[in-house]
C-alpha cells in the first residue's frame, strides 16, 4: 500500500514536470509581456532593461529551470500586471473558486447519482423518460449558454438572484467565505448550477447505464431469490457495484469542474482563479498563468490519487497481498 | 409431516408473448415434491427446466409470465401473490441455488454479511445471533475455519467453496423447498460429487424438499428419488428414479439414456436421437417428439397430444416402450 502511494507520488511529479514544460513552452507564443508593461513612449533601452530584469532574455530552458527552482520553494514570482507575489494573489482568489467548485460538485453528485438510480430502477416510467430527455439538453448545451440563459431568466426577468459577483463575503483571515451571508449564498446558486449541470447529467447517465448493467447480474437475481427487500437489492447490492466505475469518472469530473470554472467565472464575473487566469492571458502575465496551470495540474493529480485510494476502499478484489485475485 | 406435498404444481403453463406467436416454454406441467424428497428435473437445453424453477419462485423475466395452472407450497397458493408477499416466500420458504457460484455472490460484500442480511430479513433474530448462525452455517457446508473466513469476500474462495457458500445462503433461513438450478454444471468434475453429496445430506437432515434441475443423468441417478423428464416444455415422463432409469417408458427417455455414457455401459456406441428439439415457435401437432420418434404412428401427430393423465400416468406417450403384458391388458 505504501509502495503504491510512493509510486503514484513519483508518477505525479513527472506529470507535473511535463505539464509545467508544455505550459511554459506555450507562453513563448502568447505574446510579449513587455508590450503591455511599458507605455507607448518606451525606448529600446527600457525594453532591454526590463527584459533583463524579468529574466526574459535568458534561454527557454534556463527560464524553465529557474521557474521550477522557485516554485518548489513556493515562490511563483511577481505578477507583471499587479506587481504583487503570485502566490498571494492565488491564495486570495482560491477560496472563491473552491467554494464554487465544491457546491457544484456536491450538486452534481447528489442529483446525478440519485436521478441515475431513479431512472435505472423505474426504467420504463414516464418520469424517467422525461428526465432522460431533459438530460440531453444538459449534455448538449454549452456552459456559457446555460449561464446566460439562467441570468436572463432568474436575474433579468424574475429578478430573484444576482447576475454577477460573489455577494458579501466574510473574511476568516486565511479564507474568505460566501457561505455565511445571504447574499453570498444567493450569488452561489446560478454559477453553481451552470458549472455543475453538465457534470450532473453526465454522472446521471453514467450511473443509470452502470446500474442497468449491474441489475442484470446474476448476484442481483440471487439477492432477489433470497427474498431481500427491494431497497436492499437496489441500494446495497446494486448501487455499491455501480459506484466502482462511477467514482473514476466523477473524480475526473471534479478536476474538470475546477478547470471549467474559467468559463462560468467569466460569465458571472466570479472573482476566482479562473477569471484571474483569463485576465492574465490578456495581459500576458506569465507568472500568473504558469502558477495557475501548475495549481490545476496539482489538483488533477491529487484527485486521481484519491480516486485510486477510494477504489481500494470500495473494491476488496484490488487489495493487494490478500486472496486469490480475480 | 402431513401428507400434503411441500410443492404441488398443477397444470403450470408459462407463456412468452412475441410478435408472431405466444411461446409456451412450460406447458401444463404437473408434479409434486414431498418433504425430504429430491425430484430431479432433466431435459435438453431449452426444454423448460429452468423456466419451471423460476416460475415456482416467481422470478420469471418479463415478458415471460405464468399463464395458467397453480403452484401450491405446503398447501398454500403462491403463484398469484403480490411482489411483496412472494418476497417473503423467497429465501424463507423456498431457497434457490444457481448454476454459477462465481457470479451469484455479490463481489463487494463479505460472505458473512450476505448470510446475516438474508437471515435478518426472514428470521426474527438479532445481528449477533445471525452472525453466530452464519458461522455455524458455513461450518455445516464444510468451509474450513468458518469463524475466521466469515468476513472474507467471495473472490477469496474457489468455485467449489463458493458454491458451498451459495448452498449455505439458500438454506440459512430454513426453507422447506430448495430449487437447485444446475448446481454443479459450472464446477470442476472433481468437485461436483462433493457438492451434490452436501446438498443431499443437508436436505435429508432437515427434511427439505429439493427440486434438482440438471441435464446430467448421472447426477439424477445418484441423487434423486423421482425424476421428471421434460421435452419441449412438456412433461414426457415422471416416476421413481430406479424405474425410469432402468425401464424408461417414453421413447425420448430411452433415447436420452442411450446417449449418456454411464447408463449405456456395455453398448458398442452411444446412441443418438436423430434431429433436434423443435423450437418453441415451431412445435409439431400432437406429441412434440413424434418427428424424432422411432415408434411414431399416425395417432401421434393428432392433437391433443399425449399427456401423463391421458396415458398411464407415467409417460406422456401413446405407444410406450418397456411395458409388461400385465400392464398392457390393464
Amino acid at each position: 500500500m505504501l509502495a503504491f502511494i510512493l509510486r503514484r507520488l513519483f508518477q505525479s511529479i513527472i506529470v507535473l514536470l511535463i505539464v509545467g514544460f508544455v505550459a511554459f513552452s506555450m507562453f513563448t507564443f502568447v505574446g510579449d509581456p513587455i508590450d503591455n508593461m511599458l507605455g507607448q513612449e518606451r525606448t529600446q533601452a527600457d525594453i532591454a532593461r526590463l527584459r533583463e530584469q524579468l529574466g526574459l532574455d535568458q534561454p527557454f530552458f534556463v527560464q524553465y529551470w529557474n521557474f521550477l527552482g522557485n516554485a518548489i520553494q513556493g515562490n511563483f514570482g511577481i505578477s507583471y500586471r499587479q506587481g504583487r507575489p503570485v502566490s498571494e494573489i492565488l491564495l486570495e482568489r482560491a477560496p472563491a473558486t473552491l467554494e464554487l467548485a465544491a457546491v457544484s460538485a456536491f450538486f452534481a453528485m447528489l442529483l446525478g447519482i440519485s436521478l441515475g438510480v431513479f431512472t435505472a430502477i423505474r426504467r420504463n416510467g414516464m418520469a424517467s423518460n422525461v428526465i432522460m430527455t431533459l438530460s440531453l439538453i444538459g449534455v448538449s448545451l454549452p456552459t456559457f449558454l446555460i449561464g446566460i440563459l439562467l441570468i436572463y431568466v432568474f436575474s433579468v426577468e424574475l429578478n430573484w438572484l444576482p447576475s454577477f459577483g460573489r455577494g458579501a463575503v466574510v473574511d476568516l483571515g486565511w479564507w474568505t467565505t460566501g457561505f455565511l451571508t445571504t447574499s453570498g449564498l444567493q450569488a452561489l446558486i446560478l454559477p453553481a448550477i451552470t458549472l455543475g449541470l453538465y457534470q450532473m447529467t453526465l454522472i446521471m447517465r453514467l450511473v443509470r447505464s452502470e446500474m442497468l448493467e449491474v441489475l442484470r447480474q446474476e448476484y442481483i437475481r440471487f439477492a432477489r431469490a433470497r427474498g431481500l427487500r427491494e431497497r436492499a437489492v437496489n441500494f446495497r447490492h446494486a448501487l455499491k457495484n455501480t459506484l466502482v466505475p462511477v467514482i473514476t469518472v466523477t473524480g475526473l469530473q471534479l478536476g474538470a469542474i475546477i478547470a471549467f470554472a474559467i468559463i462560468t467565472e467569466t460569465v458571472f464575473q466570479w472573482p476566482g482563479v479562473g477569471l484571474l487566469f483569463i485576465n492574465a492571458i490578456q495581459f500576458v502575465d506569465i507568472p500568473v498563468m504558469a502558477a495557475y496551470l501548475m495549481l490545476i495540474s496539482v489538483m488533477f493529480v491529487s484527485i486521481n490519487l484519491i480516486v485510486d485510494l477510494l477504489y481500494f476502499a470500495i473494491d476488496p478484489r484490488l487489495r493487494v497481498g490478500k486472496g486469490r485475485g480475480h | 409431516m402431513s401428507d400434503t406435498p411441500v410443492l404441488s404444481v398443477r397444470d403450470l403453463t408459462v407463456e412468452i408473448p412475441t410478435r408472431g406467436a405466444v411461446l409456451r416454454p412450460v406447458d401444463a406441467m404437473s408434479y409434486d415434491i414431498a418433504a425430504g424428497e429430491i425430484l430431479g428435473v432433466v431435459g435438453e437445453s431449452g426444454a423448460g427446466k429452468s423456466m419451471t424453477g423460476n416460475a415456482v419462485i416467481g422470478l420469471l423475466d418479463p415478458p415471460a409470465h405464468i399463464a395458467g395452472g397453480e403452484v401450491l407450497l405446503n398447501g398454500r397458493r403462491i403463484d398469484d401473490l403480490s411482489l411483496r408477499q412472494i418476497r417473503r416466500v423467497r429465501g424463507a420458504e423456498i431457497g434457490m441455488v444457481f448454476q454459477d457460484p462465481l457470479t451469484s455472490l455479490n463481489p463487494l460484500i463479505p460472505i458473512g454479511e450476505q448470510l446475516v442480511e438474508t437471515m435478518i430479513t426472514h428470521l426474527d433474530i438479532s445481528q449477533a445471533e445471525a452472525r453466530k448462525r452464519a458461522v455455524a452455517a458455513l461450518d455445516e457446508v464444510g468451509i474450513p475455519g468458518a469463524s475466521e473466513r466469515i468476513d472474507s469476500y467471495p473472490h477469496e474462495f474457489s468455485g467449489g467453496m463458493r458454491q458451498r457458500v451459495v448452498i449455505a445462503l439458500a438454506l440459512c433461513a430454513e426453507p422447506s423447498l430448495v430449487i437447485a438450478d444446475e448446481p454443479t454444471t459450472a464446477l470442476d468434475v472433481s468437485v461436483q460429487a462433493q457438492i451434490i453429496a452436501l446438498l443431499r445430506r443437508l436436505c435429508r437432515e432437515r427434511g427439505t424438499a429439493v427440486m434438482l434441475i440438471t441435464h446430467d443423468m448421472g447426477v439424477i441417478a445418484e441423487t434423486a428419488d423421482r425424476v421428471a423428464v421434460m421435452y419441449a416444455g412438456r412433461l414426457a415422463e415422471l416416476g421413481p428414479v430406479r424405474e425410469v432409469l432402468s425401464r424408461p417408458r417414453h421413447p425420448y427417455t430411452e433415447g436420452l439414456m442411450g446417449s449418456t455414457p454411464a447408463a449405456s455401459a456395455g453398448r458398442p456406441r452411444l446412441h443418438q436421437i436423430p434431429g433436434a428439439m423443435p423450437r418453441l415457435g415451431h412445435l409439431p401437432p400432437g406429441c412434440p417428439f413424434h418427428p424424432r420418434c422411432p415408434r411414431a404412428q399416425a395417432d401421434c401427430t393428432r392433437d391433443p397430444g399425449p399427456t401423463l393423465a391421458a396415458c398411464d400416468g407415467r409417460a406422456a406417450c401413446w405407444h410406450p416402450v418397456n411395458v409388461t403384458d400385465a400392464e398392457v391388458s390393464r
